[in-house]
């Protein structure tokens, strides 16, 4: 038999911070209700909290790295990507200096990698160059 | 007897799940409940945490149609789950209405006309709140004014769809709202007064004003006072209030000429 379940969280999309429950059924993600009693949203969202539930089981959604070689998308482990990615950004420091690089996080992600990736950009490359999605 | 005595008899029984609300901290959330964590079910009933339960009511039956389910329902639910029925949208004859009746703190709070079902299981029958005051007043004024009125409630719309994502009433697969031709994609607000007139043409009928849209909306929008007006142009004309009896013909699921009406 089905079930039906819903599992209260905070919307990912930007620093308002918007209460809303996510439907479950059959362990899939199968939408998104406004949490009522929320103090902040008090049973409002907006049209992307209200679609936030789509990327989660989007067949767009990129689920392993790819690098581009000759154009094409080819699938790659995650060491050979950040790899290359660590190579062009040391590249790009090292030739134009650490303000040619930017860092852009995502409320996606958990505080504590925001922190990290905060620390990167200050502490290891050198620039003040970060950003968030969620700073709207 | 409450509510939850009465789905501790049914579960495992009579009905496979009872959908519901799960008491989660403070927060009253819509739970389908099995034998196993029935416990868990809520015994009051906020007037600010309503769902639309008749909504999952009618997914959860297209999921699975030989599913025999309860619902806790006040009675705007009900109403709702009526007007799925006559729709072909719920199958009444595999579920268990709990009626839920709202006090008359809650009904004036909510602004009901009718804040019970048609059979309770908790609660007492209250006196519902008067008719909306807004309608008659908006019908006062000068045609000038009661656009402008409109125009400018409209124009505080930032398109979150939450309207339509909540209503009951609101099952089409395809909705004319999402369709590009009518509704251009990023124009915010949307084009007056169309994208609200097309929702409010779609109420006519159907709306058994629960209220849910209005409590949606981002920028408070008087959204029941627009889908009463239309609701009571089909009353007035065809005698017909969306969710009452399963017996009465909704105007909108009659073909022909206003003959056959009569």
């Amino acid at each position: 038999m089905t079930d039906y379940q819903t599992v209260p969280t905070v919307c990912p999309y930007c620093g308002t911070g918007c209460g809303m429950l996510l439907e479950v059924s059959g362990g899939r993600l199968s939408g998104v209700l406004p949490q009522k009693d929320h103090p902040v949203s008090r049973g409002t969202l907006c049209v992307k909290g209200w679609t936030a539930h789509e990327f989660v089981h989007s067949p767009g959604r990129l689920t392993r790295p790819l690098v581009r070689e000759d154009g094409k998308s080819k699938a790659a482990s995650m060491e050979e990507a950040l790899a290359l990615v660590a190579g062009k950004l040391r590249e790009a420091v090292k030739t134009h200096g650490p303000d040619a690089a930017a860092f852009v996080c995502s409320a996606k992600c958990t505080n504590e990698e925001n922190y990290l990736v905060n620390r990167i950009a200050r502490a290891s490359v050198g620039t003040n160059n970060i950003d968030h999605c969620a700073r709207l | 007897m409450s509510i939850k005595e009465r789905v501790r008899e049914l579960v495992g029984g009579e009905v496979d799940g009872v959908l519901g609300y799960r008491l989660v901290g403070e927060s009253h959330l819509p739970h389908l409940f099995k034998a196993d964590d029935i416990e868990e079910m809520a015994e009051d009933y906020p007037v600010g945490e309503r769902y639309p339960l008749a909504s999952l009511v009618r997914r959860l039956q297209a999921e699975d149609p030989g599913m025999r389910i309860a619902v806790v329902a006040r009675g705007c639910d009900e109403r709702s789950l009526v007007e799925l029925a006559k729709q072909g949208q719920v199958d009444l004859e595999h579920l268990v209405i709990l009626g839920l009746a709202c006090d008359e703190e809650l009904a004036r709070a909510c602004g009901c006309s009718e804040p019970y079902p048609s059979e309770i299981v908790q609660g007492q029958k209250a006196e519902g709140a008067g008719e909306d005051h807004l309608v008659d007043k908006i019908d006062r004024l000068p045609a000038e004014e009661r656009l402008d009125f409109w125009l400018s409630r409209f124009g505080s719309c930032i398109k979150c769809y939450g309207c339509r994502n909540v209503c009951p009433l609101c099952y089409c697969k395809e909705c004319a709202l999402d369709d590009a031709e009518l509704v251009e994609r990023g124009q915010v607000p949307p084009a007056q007064p169309a994208f609200h007139l097309v929702r409010a043409i779609d109420m006519a009928g159907r709306c058994v004003d629960c209220g849910l849209c209005e409590e949606a909306c981002p920028v408070g929008i008087p959204l029941r006072t627009l889908y009463r007006k239309v609701g009571l142009a089909v009353r007035d004309n065809f005698g017909y209030r969306p969710g009452r009896s399963l017996e009465e013909k909704s105007p909108l699921a009659v073909l022909g000429t206003e003959k056959d009406l009569e």
